[in-house]
């Protein structure tokens, strides 16, 4: 059988991958969200193969709670971007600078 | 080499190959399809791990709806307006060099603390995960379940009333108007001599 080494091996790539998402494609607002859904996955990832290979079932939970909450993360950020756009025209990063601080 | 193993070996390095072109492809709408073949394969990696509900919940919620609602995003609003990628071979050096750190020290971090740990043995043909899952959560995180509940309601609420707009150029009706009516609105009786028959014979 795989070992559980194997299994955090490739959700730490997946979790690095997401980090380089956000670092590189810092302009890029929808592909932030999608870096961000790859961390979560990552991290889904490491409770699902703990929880398999400790045997308790309460670490599924966890992902389930954790899918219900990104799923709702996604819809919000997604409709807060719809409606960006339809007032400023644009959803560039660079040119959403009417808060001033 | 099991051919669970082979099997695992594939889903992963589709799942590292397509989160990397999720990343660095140049088109929003590639970046999204190639996110799905992502969670695809994590969710067939999730079923080797044989936690077969939520696999298949990543699958349909996922694949299903959220990544279809990031498609249509992505296509509603203008690509070209969408961000530019400039800076991207600019933070390209340090991205790079940053994941290998933290993925190197993860991967020393594991280190051989968990190799020590044994495989399950596989269960028999009568267990169910489904079952396993719904015993834990509706009994003792039952609470924390209705609390998601609400929570997803929440999020409908807030995402309707975020991005409806009021009906301007639609054609919709109006009951007022529509019960005001008058038959002399509507009805005209025309007054007109009878047809004189045709002599077609």
């Amino acid at each position: 059988m795989i070992s559980l080494n194997e299994f955090l091996i490739l959700a730490a790539m997946l979790f690095g991958l997401g980090i380089a998402g956000i670092i590189i494609n810092r302009k890029n607002i929808i592909i932030l969200l999608m870096s961000l859904e790859l961390l979560l996955l990552a991290v889904n990832t490491n409770f699902i193969a703990f929880s398999y290979f400790l045997k308790n079932e309460v670490g599924q939970v966890f992902v389930f709670f954790v899918l219900t909450v990104a799923a709702a993360e996604a819809a919000i950020g997604l409709a807060i971007m719809v409606v960006m756009y339809r007032r400023q025209g644009t959803i560039e990063i660079e040119r959403l600078d009417t808060l001033k601080g | 080499m099991q051919v669970v193993h082979i099997v695992f070996y594939i889903f992963a390095a589709m799942a590292v190959v397509s989160a990397l072109v999720v990343i660095s492809v140049r088109n929003p709408v590639r970046s999204v399809l190639a996110l799905v073949v992502t969670f695809f394969s994590m969710a067939g990696v999730w079923m080797i791990l044989s936690a077969e509900f939520l696999s298949l919940i990543l699958l349909l919620v996922y694949v299903g709806a959220v990544m279809t609602l990031f498609l249509f995003v992505v296509m509603m609003l203008n690509a070209n307006s969408t961000g530019s990628r400039e800076g991207f071979t600019r933070y390209l050096p340090f991205g790079i060099l940053l994941v290998l750190l933290l993925v190197a020290l993860m991967i020393i971090s594991f280190g051989s603390s968990f190799t020590q740990l044994p495989a399950p043995v596989p269960p028999g043909a009568d267990y169910s995960n489904v079952t396993q899952l719904g015993a834990v959560l509706y009994t003792e995180y039952a609470y924390p379940f209705e609390i998601a509940g609400v929570l997803l309601l929440a999020a409908i609420v807030a995402a309707i009333s975020l991005a409806h707009r009021t009906p301007k150029q639609r054609k919709s009706q109006n009951i007022n108007e529509q019960l005001r009516v008058r038959r002399e609105d509507r009805v005209r009786l025309v007054k007109m001599p009878p047809e004189k028959k045709n002599d077609l014979s």
